[in-house]
Formats: C-alpha cells, structure tokens, sequence
C-alpha cells in the first residue's frame, strides 16, 4: 500500500473543510450552522498539524492551539447571540431572521 | 520503495499499521462529519460532531502532536460541545424538527461547495513536488516541552508566541464578558 503522506491529511481536511461549508451553506437551523464552523475551523486545524509534521517544528501545533483558544471564544459569543435572539423572537431559523432586511 | 522511509536507515518511518489506523479514522472523521450535517434532531448532530472531534483528535496522534490531541479532547470535546448541547437544549422548539431541514437554495450551495473541493484537489495536483518527500525525526524534548518553549519562552527570553498567548487571554476574557451581557435579560 501506497506510505501515508502530508497529501493523505491534506485531503481529508480539505473533505472536512467542504463538509462544513456545505452545512454552513444549506442548514436552516442556527445551531447547526455554528457547528459546521467549528467544523470548518478543525479542518484548518488539522492542515496546520499535518505541516508542522512536515517540517518538523511545532510552529503549526503552536498555531493550532491558538485556535482551539479561538474557536471556544468564537463558540461562547456565537451562542450568546442564538440565545440573546431566541428571547426576542422565538424561532432558530436562518430564514426567519431578517429583522435587518429592507 | 524510497530508501528515506526504510525503517532500517530512519528510525522513524517505521510502520506501526499506519494506514490502517490512518484510512479508519479519517472515514469515522468525514462519514460523521457528514451525519452532521444532514441530521434532523440537532442533538444528533452534536453526537456526530463530538465523533468527529474524538477521530480528528486520533489523527492529531498519529501526527507525533499529543498535546495538541489532548488539547481538541478537552477543549473542544468537553468544553465547546458541552456548551453546544446546552444551548441546543435551551433553545429546542419541537415544530423545528418538522420543518423543511435545508434551505431553498442548497442546490447553489452544494454545487459552490463542489467548486471548492476541485480547487483544493487541484492545488494539492499542482504543488504536490513542492512538498519535500523526507519524514522528520522525533525531535528528543517531549512534545509538551517543546510547545511550552515556543509559547512560554526559554531561559528568560519571550518565545515566538509569547505575546500571542497573552492576548489570546485577553480574547478569552472578553468573550466571557461579551457572553455574559448578551445573555443577561436586564443588562
């Protein structure tokens, strides 16, 4: 069988990263949306680990806990907003969100 | 086969099932991956992304990271998904999981999202010479050492990412806060 190479994890987060732009793209449900970012983000995530083992330092590792730290942060305000807007109007639907449309 | 990943010459090429282990966790990554995005209850959505986190995680391991493994396992999977689950579980109306799940355009989306994967594919086709066909040693420190180097410092002097860190508390302080307002009913 053909060695694992930098390309093998190179396009599985690339697989990953598609999937999440795809559940950011086509799901009516908020919270759904959120995840497929933090999906998105671990896609990211594990294209900077995959060249850091490439070349051998820890600058991407580095990197990618930053943006673990990131994403939690990203998480805890995006969550804040959902729950901030469901007291207002109660629905969870992207598509019943449009207050600011003209 | 090439001679830099004889396990003879370089310690370090030797195959412990790599592609077995590799092929495994990547297809439990993109086959729950994919049952995120397609479940109707979205409790069933965080489970498979949790799946897909924990698999993520594996792949952190056979990639000589373990700190950053355990950083996803904690962080991510017991942080991030917990507070997902609480929200969804605050926020769970029955009549959503008996609507229409996607919207009315995701032909347009899934067709965009197509483009995107070909252009990656196609880039990795094109730069796949400039990636260097050698396997690198396990450097001798232990993974977490090397990682506190970089963050932390050494012997006095600021590493690299030492003022990163700073700020990133300084992120985490003001996510808190942000949080914390948005969700108070009288602020």
């Amino acid at each position: 069988m053909v060695p694992i190479t930098t390309i093998h994890y190179l396009v599985v987060a690339a697989a990953l990263f598609v999937l999440g732009v795809v559940g950011v793209l086509t799901r009516r449900n908020v919270v759904i949306v959120l995840m497929s970012i933090e999906l998105i983000l671990n896609a990211v995530n594990l294209n900077l680990v995959a060249f850091s083992r490439m070349w051998g330092n820890l600058y991407g590792q580095a990197f990618a806990i930053f943006i673990v730290v990131d994403a939690a942060a990203e998480a805890a305000v995006g969550l804040g907003i959902l729950i901030a807007f469901f007291r207002n109007k109660e629905t969870i639907n992207v598509d019943e969100i449009d207050l600011l449309k003209w | 086969m090439n001679p830099i990943m004889n396990p003879a010459i370089n310690p370090g090429a030797a195959p412990v099932a790599t592609p077995f282990f590799f092929y495994l966790l990547s297809g439990v990554a993109i086959i729950s991956a994919l049952l995120m995005i397609t479940r109707r209850n979205a409790v069933h959505s965080a489970l498979a992304l949790i799946l897909t986190l924990l698999s993520v995680a594996g792949l952190y391991l056979m990639l000589y990271a373990p700190f950053v493994a355990g950083v996803q396992i904690i962080v991510y999977g017991g942080g991030i998904m917990v507070l997902f689950l609480f929200v969804i579980m605050l926020v769970n109306i029955e009549r959503v999981t008996r609507e229409r799940q996607f919207n009315r355009m995701w032909p347009v989306g899934l067709l965009a999202s197509c483009a995107l994967l070909a252009l990656f594919l196609g880039a990795f086709e094109k730069g796949k010479s400039l990636l260097p066909d050698r396997l690198m040693q396990i450097p001798e420190a232990s993974n977490t050492q090397g990682i506190a180097v970089l963050l932390y410092g050494d012997a006095g002097r600021m590493g690299p990412y030492t003022f990163a860190f700073e700020i990133a508390s300084l992120l985490l302080l003001v996510a808190i806060l942000g949080a914390v307002i948005m969700t108070k009913k009288k602020i």
